[in-house]
């Protein structure tokens, strides 16, 4: 198909894609692809320039830092999620999810930042990146900023990444044994409802996917579970009625009323594969 | 430094051969592909990305290359279809086990389909059986209900191509 007349560049810095980006309010990151050239055949976005961030090798590192904590650049691909030793031994839930994401050639060019960047409500990262604490960092001309993910996503298709700005990394912090459940359209479709589940000594933390323009906490079962045990019948008793307080769309896929039901069901799995993980 | 432009030169290397051509930045690398290279082996089923018959190799990954800009491949090392059969015309392994199983009646998903088998090959030498439905879960299949294909790639890795 023929896209929109666009123009392309390919910077070699961070300074250069920020310039390019400060300069023309019409530029938009170019990351894997795997969602804005679809966009943009769709003709439901037409960006004057596209600002191709593939030779930035620094946002494609995974490491983890002296606190423990796990440093993704948001450049990472799926598949470097699934194969990276250091994501299998801090966060491997964050691989698990990643290797059920479409299918191997979109695994090999979509990035982790452009999951959440893209801030679509159906996607995987959304509530894991919330339950787990991620910290965004965002650099922009006037240097770098650092956000929390429940700060980050603000509705459907935005984020916290202003006009000439961009996401460079994730941080997730080390410590926390995490899970995810998601009903899906095919084994590796797109998400009905997902929730994550991340436990870090205290009260679980706990968000629900596909339910709203962004991720929701479930707090009145957080509350409930507190720091308790995380028994099957404890976690499913405290998620009951968590649908209720939720107003998820209706669609061809799945009613409202169902979709309140897979929200307890998501978020009671969630929490129990965060438990056996953290039992070891 | 490089300022953003319409058109740009492109420097790929395909199949082994160099090409260097003038593009516009909109274009597809399946088009430049098919059109440009006359490399027509590469197919258009879809144009969203889910068909998976666009499959192509690049730098080594499989890409679907509907979803990817021409300028986007500019350095990069791509393999298409055409690179699978030998000089001499010989068939590649994963081609002759499609042949004789008959894992394919149309052909139209065929060259993603063997590109994608050759992907996961290069990289798991014993795929089981899940590893290898996962590895086409990207190549969408009208005809054969896949089981053909399926045993074609089973047949290749484990070396058995004519049978």
């Amino acid at each position: 198909m023929l896209l929109p007349p666009v123009e392309y560049v390919r910077p070699s810095s961070l300074a250069d894609a920020l310039a390019v980006l400060e300069a023309d309010e019409g530029a938009r990151a170019l990351a894997g692809g795997q969602t804005l050239i679809n966009v943009m055949k769709a003709r439901a976005a037409a960006p004057d320039v596209l600002v191709d961030l593939a030779g930035l090798e620094e946002l494609r590192t995974i490491s983890r830092g002296a606190d423990g904590a796990l440093e993704l650049g948001a450049m990472a691909t799926y598949t470097q999620l699934v194969l990276s030793p250091e994501v299998n031994e801090s966060h491997p839930v964050v691989a698990e999810v990643a290797e059920t994401i479409a299918d191997v050639q979109v695994r090999n060019r979509g990035t982790i930042g452009g999951n959440v960047c893209s801030s679509d409500p159906t996607n995987h990262f959304l509530p894991l990146m919330v339950a787990l604490e991620a910290r965004m960092t965002i650099a922009g001309a006037g240097g770098e900023r650092t956000v929390s993910a429940e700060e980050f996503f603000l509705g459907v298709y935005m984020t916290a990444v202003g006009p000439g700005e961009l996401l460079t990394r994730i941080t997730l912090p080390g410590g926390r044994s995490a899970g995810f459940s998601a009903v899906t359209l095919g084994a590796d479709g797109t998400c009905i409802v997902n929730a994550a589940a991340g436990l870090n000594g205290g009260a679980p933390r706990i968000a629900i996917g596909c339910v709203d323009a962004i991720p929701v906490r479930a707090g009145e079962m957080e509350r409930r579970l507190g720091g308790g045990e995380l028994g099957e019948e404890a976690v499913r008793e405290a998620a009951r009625g968590l649908g209720a307080g939720l107003d998820p769309p209706s669609d061809v896929h799945a009613s409202a009323e169902y979709r309140r039901h897979l929200a307890e069901l998501c978020a009671a799995r969630a929490v129990l594969q965060a438990a056996e993980r953290r039992r070891g | 430094m490089r300022e953003p432009a319409a058109h740009k030169v492109v420097k790929v290397e395909v199949n082994g051969t160099v090409y260097e051509r003038e593009v516009d930045a909109r274009r597809l690398l399946v088009h430049f592909i098919r059109d440009e290279l006359d490399l027509t082996g590469t197919h258009i089923g879809c144009d969203t990305g889910n068909c998976g018959a666009c499959t192509v190799l690049l730098d080594g990954h499989t890409v679907k290359s509907c979803m990817l800009l021409a300028v986007q491949a500019d350095g990069a090392s791509i393999e298409t279809v055409e690179s699978l059969a030998g000089e001499d015309g010989e068939l590649h392994p994963l081609q002759q086990a499609f042949s004789a199983r008959h894992a394919l009646q149309c052909g139209y998903c065929t060259p993603g389909m063997l590109m994608s088998a050759k992907y996961l090959l290069d990289n798991n030498r014993e795929p089981t059986e899940g590893e290898i439905r996962k590895a086409i879960q990207g190549n969408i299949c009208r005809c054969t209900g896949y089981w053909n294909i399926f045993e074609a790639i089973d047949a290749a890795a484990k070396g058995e191509v004519s049978a």
